[in-house]
């Protein structure tokens, strides 16, 4: 689980850097638009007064007796005054042949508008033309007129100042922007991922929190892992469950048999085989279900179910149990200590852990012996069983302890390791621990503690 | 008529003879490793100082200073451009014409207002408006008139007196006459009726203030019109004697202007002597100017100078040109 | 005592009754919920021993069924389930104990002697002869009209002799039925239990009696 995920790129980087390189290339364009429609505008503009200025020229032009007259209107040239103090010049020709002005602007019949060069200087250049009738004669006047562009070419400057600052603002803005957006995207993965983590490795329901469209799939394919996960445990659970019946069944008919069989058998070597094959068949369905008890105890306590709970109550209730195989074998349980002793807690574990406690007791317990069973509450439940056995041999004791410092394996252990496997485990998912001693007077005594 | 011709012929001698000069003068600077060459429409004895401060103050600059009309600087000028180093001309429109037509250098960076240069190659440097000059003897007793609506009314009242005694400008080759003519044409129609009375009354025609001034103040001629008022200021002896009137109907201002040829040899020491003309112009070295500055014109609006703009060209259009001609030739030669 | 066997695997329910019957039990065996059904509907059992799987259903629903109708018979669950929550739901259902498959048939009975215990008292079933009054399900002995108190092997010793006067029981057969198999039970074990038997019985006309290399038999003097 804790294996690390490989990585290949990051999603917010990427996202970032896409949408960032599209704000500059938007940018880019957003300045690129602005300035050719601007410079459009303005050309026009230059156009428009040429036009204008022309077209005052031409209208000035009178045609009579023969004779053209131009009386050159002085607002022709005054409208083409401008701020970078624009050159001007003209020519006006008539039936091709030069009246005045310059004589080296040469007149297009094809162009109306032309970008030209007039005496070193780049020009914008109108040339249009008007025919004047006159008694019976007609002639043709051309004007050709041409300004510089000093102004406009300023204008423009500053219109591509203008459309920069535009386009690195709108830039600006944009990048902000996908900041934000990347930010709160980015945010609802860190959500699931907090829900995610949050609900501990136990909870495979489904997750209910809306989340936005796109990463429904995600959730729902996450679900349905879920849903998977918790069937194929359900599953595995139902499967310990049927492994334990489908096991132990037969064990059981085939104990039977053995015993009656016992019943019947006189010959000594007989007999012992007998004793033999029942005592395997108790030792392998212990071990089983102490194996089985271990897994489903492992796999509750990751998820403790906690009760409220009365300890005392709780052992009282196991040694009632239990009480009819301790007299079987002559032995005496006692419960003793306090009255009362609260605590929260998972009532199926904690019982389990505890009778697996006395069980050992009474295993090892010798015949028409007691057993002790001292629930106390002090600075917090904990129960002491006690026997008159032989105790743990010195050196066990301390490879007991030390495997439940390993926290060694479950299949390394059978019979009463196991056992104490379980109580020493159930009693960590609580936050405890199980001590074990042996006392003064003989016999064992293991203490667990919640 | 007889004046008219003897006049006619003598700006044409001027014109023919390309090395006569109405004046010329040598400023020699003290250690002088190059020389500017100046061609000018202002009278020497205005400009002496402005020239001796700078070259005091430059001495490894001689200045050759030659005087002529307006309309021979601008022939001069286009026949040979780098003849000469500096055009200075009191007729804005010729030295519109000649920066719109290239022949002027920008200099950068020159402190200068918007409204008194263009391109950056041609600077005004004097506002200087057209004046009525009135000899007072000849108004003794009646009012002066103050505006060209007056002046024609005294005109009409007594023909008498200013039959042969009017002058002004012969446009057809003063320059500045010419620019005057034009802008007052462009003005008002008051300009066309005065032209009228004046050719009714024989009116002489000058080519140069000069000599307007020099008969007004003999006596020759009772009223001057739009002449110079500097130039008559400029007379010490004419001061008791003439009267100058800045017609108060609507004023016409001239600035004198002034650039450096592109094809000028020295464009280092034309620079320099432009950024000296402005500078001392508006702020005199000494205090005292001998020029009019150019700040007169900015006091008042209604003074606004002619703008320097290519409108100016459009009466130097040749149709334009010569309609007009013929229109002041109808108004004022009746013969 | 008469009990009832729900168990649909046959060989280990004939095991099981075999085994009761040597106790002297009536043992009424059903391999199915329908038969068991119909079994308690005309019998009357003092306990039901109930197999959790069966062919025709689960056994805590037939418990549960069986509990809105009678109250009193006690019921073990036989299960071979070993799923802790199994345990506790079949007691919350109205089991009185349960054993987990394969067991010991020594804990079998005692369970079924706790409980019978538990539920029907000292009623029933007592045995008297030789001046001694013997209760096996409470446990009780009297011996000339005098209390007695024994350890529980004790007891099963001498419900053992009392079930079958005149038999003779051999130290084997005796530790088989006294003993689980995952004790040592030496031949002194026996002496000893056979000897504090004979110290408690001896103010009544009861004897056993040992019968060398055979072993021993519950005599009535008189």
């Amino acid at each position: 689980m804790t294996d690390s995920v490989a990585v290949s790129g990051s999603l917010r980087n990427r996202l970032m850097l896409t949408l960032i390189g599209g704000a500059a290339i938007l940018a880019l364009l957003v300045f690129f638009a602005v300035r050719n429609y601007a410079v459009q505008l303005a050309q026009e503009g230059q156009d428009n007064i040429l036009a204008a200025s022309a077209t005052s020229m031409l209208d000035a032009a009178t045609f009579r007796d023969g004779v053209v007259e131009l009386d050159l209107p002085y607002s022709a040239f005054s409208m083409l005054s401008t701020a970078a103090d624009d050159q001007v010049f003209y020519a006006i020709r008539q039936d091709g042949a030069f009246l005045s002005g310059y004589a080296d602007l040469p007149f297009s019949e094809s162009q109306m508008f032309q970008t030209d060069q007039v005496r070193g200087s780049d020009v914008r250049k109108i040339s249009v033309s008007r025919t004047l009738i006159g008694a019976n004669s007609r002639t043709e006047i051309q004007v050709v007129l041409a300004q510089t562009q000093d102004a406009l070419s300023e204008t423009l400057d500053r219109i591509s100042r203008n459309a920069a600052l535009l386009g690195i603002g709108f830039f600006a803005l944009a990048a902000a922007l996908s900041f934000w957006a990347t930010a709160a995207t980015i945010g609802q993965l860190g959500n699931l991922t907090t829900s995610v983590t949050r609900r501990g490795p136990q909870d495979l329901s489904p997750f209910a929190k809306p989340v936005p469209r796109e990463m429904a799939p995600l959730v729902t394919s996450l679900n349905s892992l879920m849903g998977r996960l918790d069937q194929s445990l359900s599953q595995s659970e139902d499967f310990i469950a049927e492994a334990a019946h489908r096991v132990r069944t037969p064990l059981a008919t085939v104990r039977s048999y053995a015993e009656a069989t016992l019943q019947r058998v006189d010959k000594e070597e007989n007999r012992e085989a007998m004793r033999s094959m029942v005592k395997a068949i108790d030792e392998s369905s212990r071990a089983a279900g102490q194996l089985l008890d271990h897994a489903m105890i492992t796999f509750r306590a990751d998820h403790l179910e906690l009760e409220d709970i009365d300890f005392v109550d709780l052992v009282h209730d196991l040694v009632q149990r239990m009480t009819p195989i301790a007299e079987m074998k002559d032995l005496t349980l006692t419960l003793k200590g306090d009255a009362r002793a609260p605590f929260s807690g998972d009532p199926v574990l904690v019982q389990n852990a505890v009778r697996n406690l006395i069980d050992n007791a009474m295993k090892y317990g010798p015949r028409e012996s007691s057993i002790e069973i001292e629930v106390t509450a002090k600075d917090r439940p904990q129960v002491t069983v006690s026997d008159q056995g032989p105790g743990f041999p010195t050196d066990e004791i301390e490879i007991l302890t030390a495997r439940f410092q390993r926290g060694a394996n479950a299949t390394d252990t059978i019979g009463s390791g196991l056992g104490l496997t379980i109580a020493r485990d159930v009693a960590a998912a609580h936050g405890g621990e199980v001590v074990l001693k042996n006392q003064t007077g003989g016999g064992a005594c293991v203490t667990l503690s919640l | 008529m007889r004046y008219l011709i003897a006049l006619i012929l003598c700006c044409l001698a001027q014109g023919v003879w390309a090395q006569d000069w109405e004046d010329q003068r040598l400023f020699p600077g003290a250690s002088a490793t190059t020389s500017l060459r100046i061609i000018s429409s202002t009278d020497t004895d205005l400009f002496a100082p402005l020239i001796e401060t700078f070259v005091s103050g430059n001495p490894d600059v001689s200045i050759e200073y030659f005087v002529t009309g307006t309309a021979d600087i601008d022939r001069r000028f286009r026949e040979i451009p780098d003849a000469f180093d500096i055009a200075i001309s009191s007729a804005m429109d010729l030295q519109l014409k000649l920066t719109n037509d290239g022949y002027a250098l920008a200099l950068d960076n020159v402190p200068h207002p918007d409204w008194a240069e263009w391109r950056q190659s041609l600077f005004a440097f004097t506002a200087e408006p057209a004046a009525i000059v009135i000899n007072r003897a000849a108004f003794a007793g009646v009012p002066i008139p103050q505006s060209r609506q007056e002046l024609i009314e005294a005109l009409r009242a007594r023909p008498e007196v200013f039959r042969g005694r009017i002058g002004t400008y012969d446009v057809r080759r003063s320059g500045l006459g010419y620019l005057f003519a034009t802008q007052d044409a462009r003005a008002s129609e008051t300009f066309w009726r005065l032209m009228e009375v004046m050719g009714g009354l024989d009116a002489r025609l000058y080519c140069c203030s000069g000599d307007m001034i020099d008969d007004l103040t003999l006596g020759k001629i009772a009223v001057a019109y739009n002449v110079l008022g500097s130039y008559a200021e400029a007379r010490a002896e004419s001061q008791n004697v003439l009267e100058i009137v800045l017609p108060s109907d609507f004023p016409t201002t001239m600035m004198r202007t002034a650039f450096v040829s592109k094809a000028s040899r020295q464009p280092a020491a034309a620079e320099r002597f432009i950024r000296y003309l402005v500078s001392y112009q508006s702020n005199p070295a000494d205090g005292v100017r001998s020029l009019p500055s150019l700040q007169e014109s900015e006091a008042g609006s209604k003074r606004a100078a002619i703008a320097l703009e290519p409108a100016l060209m459009t009466f130097l259009d040749t149709l334009k040109r010569n309609k007009f001609l013929t229109e002041w030739e109808d108004a004022l030669i009746q013969d | 005592m008469k009990f009832l066997l729900v168990e649909d695997n046959i060989d280990l329910a004939n095991a099981i009754a075999s085994r009761m019957r040597l106790d002297g039990h009536v043992i009424d065996h059903a391999e199915k919920l329908e038969d068991a059904s119909a079994f308690v509907a005309t019998g009357d059992y003092d306990l039901i021993l109930l197999d959790i799987n069966l062919p025709d259903g689960d056994g805590r629903s037939f418990l549960e069924h069986h509990r809105t109708t009678d109250l009193d018979t006690p019921v073990i669950i036989l299960t071979a389930r070993s799923q802790v929550s199994d345990r506790i739901g079949s007691l919350d259902l109205g089991a009185d104990d349960y054993v987990t498959k394969p067991f010991d048939h020594a804990e079998l009975e005692a369970r079924c002697r706790a409980v019978l215990r538990r539920k029907s008292g000292n009623a029933k079933t007592t045995i008297e002869v030789g001046g001694v009054v013997f209760n096996p399900v409470a446990g009780h002995l009297t011996v000339g009209g005098e209390a007695v108190t024994m350890r529980n092997r004790e007891l099963r010793l001498l419900e053992l002799f009392l079930n079958a006067p005149g038999q003779i029981f051999s130290k084997n057969k005796l530790a088989d039925r006294l003993f689980s198999y995952d004790e040592d039970v030496s031949d002194n074990a026996i002496e000893v239990y056979i000897g504090r038997l004979r110290k408690h019985l001896s103010a009544s006309d009861l004897r056993i009696t040992t019968l060398r290399g055979l072993g021993y038999r519950l005599d009535h003097d008189g």
